[in-house]
């Protein structure tokens, strides 16, 4: 048996699933664009409309005790990985109940119980993070891996390449999703990395001993079954993985509205970027195959919508933090 | 041998030797405690803080790093997040500033943000070279850039003792420590308990008592205080001298009590003067005991130049124990001709050891 037959996505209620998480995850952040202008969610928001494959493909593989980190651009591995809607809501409302109290806002989101160690908003800095709970989860003798989230922004970080290193020679059950969308806010990548040659930024892999894969970010299957073999290979101390999936953002860096009207992105780029819409190719996918009804999916929006419905009334109702509290917690 | 003959009985070992038992007794009673460094396993053993212990404890708990700072003490924290402890130690601070990203933003930070609900148990132990021309990016102390910070704790030893008592309250601490160790510190020896009884890192400590000038100094520099306040006192003039230790949390009361009686304060940097612990230390308690000061404060640090490396340089740029005890007599009011006597014995004895190395063993390089 190989790798690959072991993690092969066949069964229709795993894909039915992958599926439901994408669509889970647009909805949520397409609510928070919408509520956005009522600037009652006083922080900065980085939404990953069009990225959701690439959070929802890996996490399905891991277990709660696994732990993974993120970014700015973190709500979508913080849903996938099972972190809590409420807590994530009230944290961008700035409230007691938010996941940090109201004291990180959206880039910080992290819940202990779903194995979401951390999210990070300085580039980079989130994966010797994530490469840390790797080696604990080896110290311990515990079976868990550890994922790091970043860009193709982070790739140009030293810190990046200093925990790869690190993961490299101590062959830990770690595993890099480069996520390639593309830009480092409004610069796009010819001008800030070289070109190279074959496989895009496969040498990384080489250099600090990674296994590597290069994959269709936007393909949930795909994403779902390259992260399965990377998930083996760790658990059983193969050594640590890099994933590249390729994807893109459909809205702005930071904020919940189109950007194309800046001129950043060549003409037609977001169009044909949205025509591959990770969630209606699987829709189409589900279709296809008699594996998706619309009684399916309209229970599956209804739920959605409920659930965020109750998440945005509670959030609202939740007390803001005390001034008096301001103090609390600076030593441990 | 009964118990009272045990404890009784006199150790003298110097702070090196202090911090590598505190770390060797702090791994066999805690297996979550481990060591990670650039040299931590190799024949120098850091200045022989860490020497012997990778034979004791392996490979995997006293680990060598690649020279990769921000990345492993990111990796330290990601580890203490999930439960470990980790003791970091870089031979000097300035490698350290490579890592100055993870410890600022996210050592200091993670239980704060977190709502209390993540902790950081982590331990950095940095090292201030001096002497022998280490030159402007090997000697730098640097305590104030992390004192800055709130979320992390800043201790600086300056006794065997201290090194190894502080150590281990550091390691016993929940959140992120930075050590800073003054590499002529490690030289200093003193009678130290060979139990590990961490101390708890709770502020200054009254070293000489006085009524004439309240003196604050740190890490090395209280060595050079010493003697100067001994000097001070064999001239009738009694000095209140407190070491520092503990630069985050900053607690003064005992310095303002201090100073409501003595009316004078001089404070030693080991960094430089300009903004440093000693900036602060007179601006609180100054506010705190303005009606009780007689004269204006006074600073004593590193001048506004880099550490250059030519011992003719360095000579000028380290202040020492007559510079400091011409401070205290002149803001204390004594008679000039006292203070030029005490400033004539100090040099004297200062004269009598080598300028640029720390004991009289030391042969370089390092």
């Amino acid at each position: 048996m190989n790798d690959t037959t072991l993690t092969s996505v066949t069964d229709p209620a795993t894909r039915l699933q992958l599926f439901r998480s994408m669509l889970r995850i647009r909805r949520i952040e397409e609510a928070v664009a919408r509520r956005y202008g009522e600037q009652r969610m006083r922080c900065p928001v980085h939404l990953s409309i069009g990225q959701e494959a690439a959070a929802v493909g890996a996490c399905a593989v891991l277990r709660p005790t696994d732990q993974i980190v993120s970014t700015h651009r973190c709500h979508g591995h913080y849903l996938a990985k099972g972190g809590d809607l409420h807590a994530m809501i009230a944290e961008l409302y700035g409230k007691v109940t938010g996941c940090c109290g109201g004291r990180g806002g959206s880039m910080h989101l992290f819940d202990p119980d779903a194995g979401v160690l951390a999210s990070v908003p300085i580039v980079g800095s989130n994966v010797p993070l994530g490469v840390g709970a790797a080696l604990a989860a080896k110290q311990r003798k515990r079976p868990d891996v550890a994922v790091a989230f970043f860009g193709d922004g982070a790739f140009e970080e030293g810190a990046v390449h200093e925990a790869a290193n690190f993961a490299g020679v101590h062959r830990l059950p770690m595993i890099f999703v480069l996520e390639n969308n593309l830009y480092s806010v409004y610069t796009p990548l010819d001008q800030r990395q070289p070109t190279r040659d074959g496989e895009p930024m496969a040498g990384f892999a080489k250099v600090h001993g990674l296994f590597f894969e290069h994959i269709d970010g936007n393909d949930v299957v795909a994403v779902h079954e390259a992260m399965g073999r990377a998930v083996v290979r760790a658990r059983r101390s193969d050594g640590p993985s890099l994933l590249v999936v390729d994807t893109y953002r459909f809205l702005e860096h930071c904020g919940a509205s189109d950007d194309d009207h800046l001129g950043y992105r060549p003409v037609g780029e977001l169009a044909a970027w949205r025509d591959r819409c990770p969630i209606e190719r699987m829709r189409a996918e589900l279709r296809e195959a008699d594996e998706l009804d619309g009684a399916t999916e309209r229970a599956f929006e209804s739920a959605i919508a409920a659930e965020i419905d109750d998440a945005f009334t509670a959030a609202d109702a939740a007390p803001y933090p005390a001034a008096h509290t301001a103090m609390e917690a600076v030593h441990a | 041998m009964p118990d009272a003959a045990r404890v009784l009985a006199p150790r003298i070992i110097d702070a090196a030797t202090a911090i590598r038992e505190a770390t060797a007794q702090a791994m066999r009673a805690d297996e979550r405690v481990f060591v990670m460094g650039e040299g931590a396993t190799d024949p120098k053993g850091v200045f022989g803080t860490t020497s012997g212990l990778v034979e004791e404890f392996g490979t995997q708990r006293v680990m060598e790093m690649p020279v990769a700072e921000n990345g492993w003490t990111g990796i330290a924290i990601g580890a203490a997040l999930c439960g470990q402890r980790p003791i970091l130690v870089h031979q000097r601070v300035e490698f350290s500033l490579l890592a100055m990203e993870q410890l600022v933003n996210n050592a200091a930070k993670i239980h704060y943000v977190s709502g209390g609900r993540h902790r950081a148990p982590l331990v950095v132990r940095l090292v201030v070279g001096r002497g022998w021309g280490q030159g402007p990016a090997h000697s730098q102390s640097l305590e104030t850039l992390f004192a800055h910070i709130p979320g992390l704790k800043v201790v600086m030893p300056s006794s065997a003792a201290d090194a190894k008592g502080l150590l281990l309250g550091a390691i016993e601490d929940d959140g992120p420590v930075i050590m800073i160790e003054h590499r002529w510190v490690h030289y200093a020896s003193g009678q130290v308990d060979a139990d590990a009884i961490a101390m708890p890192l709770d502020g200054p400590r009254r070293l000489r008592e006085g009524d004439a000038c309240t003196v604050v100094s740190t890490s090395y520099m209280t060595l050079e205080a010493m003697q100067a306040a001994d000097a001070l006192a064999s001239a009738g003039c009694n000095v209140d001298l407190f070491d520092l230790r503990v630069l985050r949390p900053l607690k003064l009361d005992a310095i303002v009590e201090s100073v409501r009686r003595t009316g004078r304060l001089v404070t030693v940097d080991t960094g430089h003067a300009t903004y440093g612990i000693g900036a602060e230390i007179v601006a609180r308690v100054t506010a705190e005991a303005f009606s009780s000061m007689k004269a204006a404060p006074r600073r004593i640090g590193l001048p506004e130049h880099p550490t250059p490396s030519a011992r003719t340089l360095a000579e000028v740029y380290y202040p020492r124990s007559p510079k400091i005890a011409m401070t205290i007599g002149a803001v204390a009011g004594l008679p000039p001709k006292t203070i030029a006597e005490i400033i004539e014995a100090l040099a004297h004895d200062r004269d009598s050891v080598p300028l640029d190395i720390p004991h009289p063993s030391f042969k370089g390089p390092f």
